[in-house]
């Protein structure tokens, strides 16, 4: 067992852990400090990937976002009968079963898929440049290493040619989408105005 | 024997635990530094001496002092705090503190991590350090240090987003987001700096300056201590060692913030006197001695800078922190971002030609060898190199 595969089951056998815990917690608070584990263990398990870009991104979105609206709102309304959650012992029986089921598939369609011929079309050659985030952004301008132009003599970027789609414009509609989803957010969570008394 | 034993010290794992055991021996060595600083500052902008009796006339060993004195004291958790929740807030905020000291480049190949996302990862870790004040909040079980937490929280999480913002104006302005490059690009003399770049990043190091002293709640920003109020938020409960790590954890952070504007704004470890590196003159270890001599004395520069405001303004309400958050950071750094982006645009138009009007050191052909972990390489591919003239 080298360090790569040592350092992969530490982190996956710890997410996987943390993940179990979120749904065995009584104390709901709890639950989310382990749900806070879980994801942060697959941010590492991206970062032992090579993924160091989407690790980060895992980190600020969930970790540093998700999580603290769901702590937030999490502990602002765990009053009375939401502090403790027991479950009883009928739906841990269900639960486990259900879930042996999933698992069971997972595992089938994990086992029996043959990744060789999966492999992706563009094989980075150098490994030292697959952790570099230069190819997401080349990406997201629509440059293929095979569609190059050749660089623009001001700035050193590869020009792209008309046939590769860039994925700027979706990127651009989803960012108006999620501020329409704020704007209707703050919308609707506004303070009310009192109306006033009837004469 | 002699292979063996530079097979070990060479090793990937032998490096790493270096690398760690340096950066950890820094920030807890600061930390020390800083605590006699922090009295002494204080002490002085309120016309005293400050310590002055441990250890000679200047009250070196105070800290020390001070160390043995938390150690010492009676561990104690509150009867209705929830035992996990209070131990692991600590420990949460000092991870958070101490993982972005794996991305800062103290020197020309001075990194643990030399990473092509170095600034995103470093924005990435710092918001983890929220999570470790709401649950040292909400583990006390105390109704003081929950209001001080939410309070805090909600002050540190407002202030990514200008935080945010400002650290992408120096990225776009020198497209790459890996810190070793920024800092290369501000090679030479000091108007090579970003920060004199143009006027947006001149505004951007200051907004940038005031986010980061809100996101480490700092004065005037610091309603956690707000002693008249909530006896002392999120860490009321915490004593002693405990407290200790939580303040560990403060000071960590005000570095690592302020090394991030030293490293985005501020030309990193060059010296801005010299037109070139000082590996140049001096070869990769001398040089990088005094690299990382200029870069800690830049970082511990605006940490003083931090602690000279903290004892000179009074301290924000609440409402008025997130009021400058709200309706005037994020306003301005929008703004400057804009600025930033179009003013490349501006000066062409205007002066078409005569875009590149420094004559500093462009982005560099290759990345200089790494002394950690060599992650990255940014060199072109091999058939965008073949297609050039």
């Amino acid at each position: 067992m080298d360090l790569a595969e040592f350092f992969f089951w530490t982190v996956a056998s710890l997410t996987c852990l943390s993940a179990l815990m979120v749904a065995a917690a009584q104390n709901i608070v709890r639950a989310a400090v382990w749900l806070l584990f879980t994801l942060a263990g697959v941010s590492g398990l991206y970062f032992l990937l090579g993924a160091d870009f989407l690790g980060a991104v895992q980190l600020i979105v969930y970790v540093g976002g998700v999580l603290i609206l769901v702590i937030f709102g999490v502990m602002l309304t765990a009053q009375g009968p939401f502090t403790s959650i027991k479950t009883p012992a009928g739906e841990w029986a269900f639960s486990l079963v259900v879930g042996f089921l999933l698992f069971s598939l997972l595992l089938a369609c994990i086992l029996s898929t043959s990744f060789e011929t999966l492999r992706p079309t563009k094989v980075v050659d150098d490994p030292a440049r697959a952790r570099s985030a230069t190819d997401l952004g080349l990406v997201l301008l629509g440059v293929d290493d095979a569609k190059v132009a050749g660089p623009s003599k001001l700035t050193m970027v590869p020009q792209r040619k008309r046939e590769s789609m860039s994925y700027l414009f979706p990127f651009e509609i989803v960012s108006v989408h999620l501020v329409v989803v704020l704007i209707g957010a703050a919308y609707l969570a506004r303070a009310k105005r009192r109306r006033k008394e009837q004469a | 024997m002699w292979d063996s034993i530079v097979a070990f010290i060479t090793h990937p794992v032998t490096v790493a635990v270096i690398a760690a055991a340096l950066l950890m021996g820094l920030m807890l060595v600061q930390a020390i530094i800083f605590v006699w600083l922090e009295r002494k500052v204080a002490g002085r902008i309120q016309d005293r001496l400050g310590p002055t009796r441990v250890g000679g006339k200047f009250g070196w060993l105070q800290t020390l002092a001070d160390g043995i004195k938390l150690l010492c004291k009676e561990d104690f958790i509150p009867a209705a705090a929830d035992q996990f929740l209070f131990r692991l807030a600590a420990y949460l905020v000092i991870i958070g503190s101490f993982l972005p000291f794996l991305a800062m480049p103290f020197g020309l190949g001075v990194v643990a991590l030399d990473m092509n996302i170095a600034a995103f990862y470093i924005l990435a870790v710092l918001s983890t350090e929220v999570f470790g004040v709401i649950l040292a909040g909400y583990g006390s079980g105390s109704k003081w240090a929950l209001f001080g937490a939410m309070r805090e929280a909600a002050q540190m999480v407002s202030y990514e987003v200008p935080r945010a913002l400002c650290v992408i104006i120096p990225i776009v302005a020198t497209g790459t987001m890996s810190l070793t490059l920024i800092v290369q690009q501000q090679e030479g003399f000091f108007w090579n700096w970003l920060i004199f770049l143009n006027p947006f990043t001149f505004l951007a190091f200051w907004v940038l300056f005031v986010s980061v002293t809100a996101s480490c709640k700092r004065a005037p920003f610091d309603l956690a201590e707000a002693e008249s109020e909530l006896v002392a938020g999120f860490h009321t409960e915490f004593s002693g060692f405990r407290w200790l790590l939580l303040f560990m954890g403060e000071y960590g952070s005000m570095f690592i913030t302020s090394a991030l504007c030293v490293v985005l704004f501020l030309g990193g470890w060059h010296t801005g006197v010299l037109p070139h590196d000082p590996t140049h003159y001096l070869g990769p270890i001398l040089g990088n001695i005094v690299n990382v001599v200029v870069f800690l004395v830049k970082g511990w520069l605006l940490v003083f800078v931090m602690m000279w405001v903290r004892w000179t303004l009074p301290r924000l309400r609440i409402d008025q922190v997130m009021m400058t958050c709200l309706k005037y950071l994020i306003p301005i750094s929008a703004f400057l971002l804009l600025g930033t982006c179009l003013y490349p645009l501006l000066w062409n138009t205007l002066a078409p030609g005569r875009l590149q009007w420094r004559e500093g050191p462009g982005i560099p052909a290759a990345p200089p060898p790494s002394v950690g972990v060599k992650l990255t390489q940014l060199t072109p591919p091999a058939e965008l190199t073949a297609s050039v003239k």
